[in-house]
Parts: structure tokens; sequence; C-alpha cells
């Protein structure tokens, strides 16, 4: 008797056939995809029924049509009333990406420091971080910015009586104003050096790097490089006659002149999204520089390192691969968030095109496609770009 | 005092000295441990001392509990605003509570609220009386709760655009939460699994849904989803706002059990197939249970999350907690008092959420069986 002859199926064909793995795997993928086509053709047909039904159809047309509403902020598109509302769109998208850039900035150097601080020996610094970040943490970001927005616009006291930082900058319920660099003839060879400063201590940190492999000898590469980066600039800013001079805001009649307005809500939506990140971007470091091994610190000590060395070479590299990928989403949930922009009123995508524009056409469905697809773009460029930087981080294996 | 001799060896240990132990001991090792920490203590003792004390100030002693209005409340202070203004919480309270919910039915709301514990109960806690008759009573809630705050049968209804303030906030973030779960699993399942069609399809959702902001998509509720219904038929924007705070949150659910999936070893799904059970039962009985326990702390961080974004809610004109603190700011009575309103929402939002983070420590205290002298 063989073995085969024991394990033959003796069932019918019809249950052979409803309980074989494969067949099992293509019927239900075919009727999945049925499934779903039907779904969708049903949205599909159940929306052009109802557009028609009110008289409305599906074009993007709309776009090309003036927008006739006001932007009160608009840095970098020059955009009024009688422009389309594509341009109401494009001013929407740079002050997501005004309101992003700045917050993911800010909640980086924010959230480090927190959780550098968070892991400090000392009870006090690490004790009062931890209750910052705990409280900001549990409360909703909108509710951040609706606080701020509160404060500034009714708690703030009126430019006259502005509260000023240093003579310098200057706080009131208009906002913040800054002083603005004016460039003058010769500021292009400043910026320049700066560049030729940043290169040339990338040149640098490289010679140091062959030096220290050939000779073991280790050559100062911070602080000259701060000093590069000081210096250099400093000296062609005296050479080329002092090309950049800063314009102060000086209060005149009801408010300020000159200088840099940063727009109450330009000021709470990126002052609250910052912090409120921050704490996360916190917990996050800690939690990366936490994860190393003690051994590996312990090791690095027995080898002679200083603590700073320690940190350098053992600690941060491994901890950066683990910190960047949850960093990432935090910086993607930076930017969705910055459509909160929308509660206090700056002009974000969501604000200019996903509201103002939809109830001035009532193109709902058009407007609200225009808004997903640019954050699915944003989301794409952000996560890509920081794949790309965990993978050129990454420690590689031998 | 003579002192005592000792034979070599027999010295009793000396206790040590002062300087190191005690709360002496205790500062100079947390404090003041080099020149750059007692730089920093001292600077953080001076960030303490100028907020703390006029925060107290502020908030406490010189504040005013009980006035009618915001204008009664500063005129009791000596320089009007320069205190916290706390009188509507008493005067406005069941606003913020319960919204525009009729005052006579607000019992409905508050007995759903303890019946909710009672439903919750077999589920937090372990070792309960009963827990399996319970355990259907939680099942039946939702339908009941649902009874209690609409109304239906011989209660009278109630319309959803009535129910506000920390009530909605309540009933859309547990709506959320109880359902995210389980959708949140299928499609972790469906982005783990074999079959590319349904593979591609849960990966298409959930980084869609993962990569555009919850306020469009509520947009898309408030705006367009009725749209995609056959016509004629409209539902309440309440549910559609359920609707899209749940696929919202399921889709963030279902990455953290992925990550819970993939720490699971492979020997584990081998061993069930090797057993003879069937995909379902593996998943089940094996794979879950683990995927469960070890991403406790991610799935409730997805659940803080959700709650607090119901105040989302707020921007397409529902009044939640904060919405309704929001509107009482710009009622002429209460005008001014941003700081005190804000504070008063946050910390309810903060003991909401801190609560369910420090359920979520325990629990994963509780269940965790990992080997302990592996883990130092």
């Amino acid at each position: 008797m063989s073995a085969t002859q024991e394990t033959q199926d003796d069932r019918g064909i019809v249950r052979r056939i409803l309980y074989n793995r494969e067949i099992r795997s293509v019927v239900t993928q075919i009727a999945v995809i049925m499934l779903v086509f039907a779904l969708f053709y049903e949205i599909g047909t159940n929306l052009l029924a109802n557009l028609e039904a009110i008289g409305k159809e599906l074009s993007f047309d709309f776009v090309w049509l003036p927008a006739s509403y006001d932007i009160t902020f608009q840095p970098f598109v020059d955009y009024d009333p009688s422009k389309s509302h594509f341009w109401a769109a494009m001013v929407g998208l740079t002050n997501t990406l005004l309101v992003a850039v700045s917050g993911i900035i800010l909640a980086t150097i924010l959230g480090f420091t927190l959780g550098v601080m968070r892991l400090s020996n000392n009870f006090l610094v690490s004790r009062i971080s931890q209750i910052f970040i705990e409280f900001n943490r549990n409360v909703p970001v909108l509710l951040h910015i609706l606080f701020l927005y509160g404060v500034i616009i009714h708690i703030l006291p009126k430019p006259k009586k502005s509260i000023s930082i240093m003579d310098t900058a200057f706080l009131s319920n208009r906002g913040m104003y800054v002083p603005k660099p004016v460039l003058s003839d010769g500021s292009g060879f400043v910026l320049l050096s700066v560049l030729v400063a940043i290169s040339a201590i990338f040149g640098l940190s490289r010679w140091a790097k062959i030096r220290q492999r050939d000779t073991g000898r280790t050559f100062p590469v911070f602080w000259s490089a701060i000093a590069i980066l000081v210096l250099v600039p400093t000296l062609t800013f005296y050479a080329m006659g002092s090309p950049i001079s800063l314009d102060y805001p000086v209060l005149k009649g009801f408010n300020f002149k000159g200088g840099v307005a940063l727009k109450p809500e330009y000021l709470a939506l990126w002052l609250a999204l910052s912090y409120y990140t921050a704490c996360f971007i916190a917990e996050i470091v800690r939690g990366g520089i936490l994860a190393i091994h003690k051994g590996q610190r312990e090791a690095a000590y027995a080898l002679g390192l200083t603590p700073n060395r320690t940190l350098q070479l053992a600690i941060i590299p491994q901890a950066l691969p683990l910190i960047i990928p949850p960093l990432t989403s935090n910086y993607l949930n930076l930017t969705k968030n910055s459509s909160l922009a929308v509660a206090i009123g700056y002009f974000d995508i969501v604000a200019t095109i996903g509201t103002i524009s939809l109830m001035q056409t009532g193109k709902e469905v058009e407007t609200m496609v225009i808004v997903l697809s640019t954050y699915l773009l944003l989301s794409l460029i952000i996560s890509g770009s920081m794949n790309l930087l965990n993978y050129r981080l990454k420690i590689k294996g031998r | 005092m003579k002192e005592k001799s000792y034979l070599p060896g027999t010295h009793p240990d000396l206790p040590p000295p002062t300087s190191e132990v005690g709360v002496i001991g205790w500062a100079r090792k947390n404090l003041f441990a080099t020149p750059a920490d007692t730089i920093f203590t001292l600077l953080a003792l001076y960030v303490l001392y100028s907020i703390v004390p006029s925060f107290m100030q502020w908030a406490f002693i010189d504040a005013v509990y009980v006035a009618e209005n915001r204008e009664a409340c500063w005129k009791m202070m000596e320089t009007p605003g320069g205190a916290a203004c706390w009188a509507f919480t008493s005067i406005r309270l069941n606003q913020l509570l319960y919204g525009f919910y009729p005052e006579t039915e607000i019992w409905r709301i508050n007995l759903s609220f303890v019946l909710l514990f009672v439903a919750l109960a077999p589920v937090l806690i372990d070792r309960l009386p009963f827990r399996k008759q319970l355990f259907i009573f939680t099942g039946l809630y939702p339908f009941l709760a649902g009874w209690l705050i609409f109304g239906w049968f011989a209660l009278p209804p109630v319309a959803s655009q009535d129910i506000g303030g920390l009530a909605l906030t309540l009933i859309i973030g547990i709506t959320g939460i109880a359902f995210s779960l389980p959708i949140g699993i299928l499609l972790a399942l469906g982005r783990t699994s074999n079959l590319p069609v349904i593979k591609i399809l849960s990966v298409l959702f959930i980084e869609f849904i993962r990569g555009v902001p919850l306020i469009a998509l509520l947009f898309i509720a408030s705006t367009m989803l009725n749209y995609f219904m056959p016509p004629g038929t409209t539902f309440d924007l309440l549910v559609r706002v359920l609707i899209m705070v749940t696929l919202f949150a399921s889709a963030y659910m279902a990455e953290v059990i992925r990550g819970g999936i993939a720490g699971i070893p492979k020997g584990q799904i081998e061993a069930a197939s090797a057993a003879g059970l069937s995909y379902w039962k593996t998943m089940y009985l094996i794979v879950m249970p683990q995927v469960l326990k070890i991403s406790i702390p991610g799935i409730v961080n997805t659940f803080i999350g959700l709650f607090k974004d119901t105040t989302l809610v707020l921007i397409i004109g529902m009044f939640d907690l904060l919405g309704m603190g929001k509107a009482a700011l710009t009622n002429l009575n209460w005008a001014g008092l941003h700081r005190e309103m804000y504070l008063f929402v946050a910390v309810a939002f903060f003991f909401c959420c801190y609560g369910m983070s420090l359920y979520s420590g325990y629990l994963e205290r509780k269940l965790d069986t990992e080997n302990k002298f592996q883990k130092k």
C-alpha cells in the first residue's frame, strides 16, 4: 500500500474546487475587484445624477475665472481679486508651504532641545521638559492654535503699547514686527562668501577624516568650522563696506512701518504647530537615544573617547536611523495640520480654494479634488526625501 | 569618647558620608553634579520663580469664581482683567457639557454616560463577576445609547444639531475608537495579505487617507458626501462626520497593527499552519493576541490622536467642547476671556488623554509576559 493512495482526495469535484486554495484566492480577488468597481460605478453614477439634478457639471474650467476675493496674506505670489482661482490656489499653496517649512524648522530645533533636556541628569531640567511635553501633547493642536490666536488678537496690547523685545522686534495685537534685512550693492558677495564658507567646511571635514584615517591625529573640526562660518562672511561684509543693513520697524500713527510683519494668523499657526509637533519630536529623540544599548556608551568610554566624541561617533549615528522614520511622519502631520489655518483665517490652500472658491463657485467636487491631490503630492515629496535621507544615513552592514 | 579597637577585618562598615546621602546627596547628584549643571539648575529655578507664583496669583488667588458675567467679574478685581474669571464654568456649564440639548432631557445623556462605564467595565477589568453576561450588555450598548441620546420609541427625539459640548466630543471620540480598531485590523490584514488585489486596495486606501488632512475629509463629509448617495437620500451631518472620522482613524490604526504583525516571528504562523489552523483561525487565535499586546502603545496613541482630532468638527460648524467654548467667547458676556476658556477646555482634554495613556501603561505592565531576566 503506497502513501499516495492513503492521502488521495475522495471528496466530490465540487467540494474539491471549493476547498482548493488557489481557486479560492482567485475567486475572492475577482469578487473583490467586482465589488470595488460596482461601488465606484454606483458612486460615479450617483454623483453625475445628483449634479445634473441641481444643474451643475463636472469641469475644471472655473479655475481660470476671476476669483474676485481678497487675500490679505500673500508674501510670494502677486495676487489681486481680478486674478483667477488658479492664482488664489497658488497663494494658498505657497502660504501652506511657508508655514509647513518654517514650522518644520522650528519644531525640529525645539524638539531636539526638549528631548535632550528630558534626558538630562539634572532633575529640574528634565522635569520641566517632561511637564511641558506631557501637557502639550495631550491637548488638541486646534486648541493651541485658537488659544495663541485669541491671546495675540485680544489680550496683547495695541501697537502703541506694544511689547518691545530689545527695541528691535515688537509684539502687539497686530502680530510681530521684526527687522528686515535690506540688500544693497555688493550684498551678493556676502551671500556668496557664506556658500564658500560652507563648502570650505565640507572640504575641511573630509580632509580631517582622511588625515585621521592615515595618521590617527584628530583635528578640531567643529570649532574651526564655526570660526570659518563666522569669520569669512564677517570679513567680506566689512570689506564690501557693510552692504546689508537692517530696516527696523518704527511706530507711525496706529501701526508700525518698515520691517517684516508676522501677521497674527501666521504667528499663531506657526508657533502652535511648532511647539505641538516639537513635543512629539522630543519623545522620538528621547526614545531613539534610549534605545541605544548602554554597552555602546560604556565601550566607547573604555576606548578612551570623550563624552562628546562618544555622542558624535557612537550614539548619534546609531540613533538617527531610529529617529528619522517617526520624525518623517511628524513632519507630515505638521504639514497636514497646517490645514487648520482655516479656523483662524490664515489663507492656506484649504482656506483659499477649498473654502472661499468653493463657496463662490459651488464646485465642491472639483475644489476638493484639487485640495486632496495637493496634499497627496506634498506627502509624497516629504516622505520621499526623508526616505532618501534615511537611506544615506543607514549604517551599512558588511 | 574612647576609640574602640577592632581586630583586623572586623571593623563594622561606617555610614556613608552625609554629603552623599539624604537630601544633600540627592541634590548634589541631581542638581549640582557639574558646574554646567549648577548653572542649568539656577536657570530652571529662575524660570520657575518667574512663572509659577504669578500664574498661581492669576489663576487661583486673585481669580473670581462666581459672577454674573465678565463685566461683573472684572469689577471685583483691582485691575480689570488682571486675574482669571472662572464664572463661566458655573453659568455656561450645561452648554459646555451638553450643547443645546433640551434641559429636561439631559438625564438621558447622563444616563448613557453612566451606562458607558458599565459597558466598559468587562472590557477594562478582567476579574469581574458576571463578566460574560456584562459583555452582552456591552454589545447592546451602542444601540441603547443611540436610543437614549437621539430619542425614538417612548423618548422624544432630539435633533443631532442640538447635541454639543463634551457630549458631542465623547460621542464622536468613542464611536471612532470603537469602530476604528476592527476596521484597522481588517485593513492591516489586507495589507499583509498574500492576495495581490486585496493588498493593493488596502495600500491605496491607507496611503490615501494618511496623505490628506482630516479637515479636507470633513469638508467632503459636509459638502459632497450626499452626492455619492442615490439621488434623494440625505443623511445626518453627524453620521457623515462619524463615518469620516472612523475611516481616518482606521487607516492610522491599520499601520500600527501592521507594525505589530511585522513583529511576530514567522515561525508562529508556520506552526499554526502546521497544526492545521485555517487562515482566520491562525489570525484570531495566534497572531492577533500577540499583535494587540505589543501594539498597545501605538493603539492608545491613535485613540488619543482621534480624541484630540474630534475638535476639528468645529470648523464645519458643529459645536463640540472646544466649539462651545469658542462660541461662548463671541458672546459679549464672556468676550475677552480667551485664556481662561481655552485653559479650561485644555485641562478637560488633558485629563481625558492623559488618563488614556496612563491606562495603556498599566495594561502594558499587566500583559508583560517577557522574560524578566532577558530584559535586564
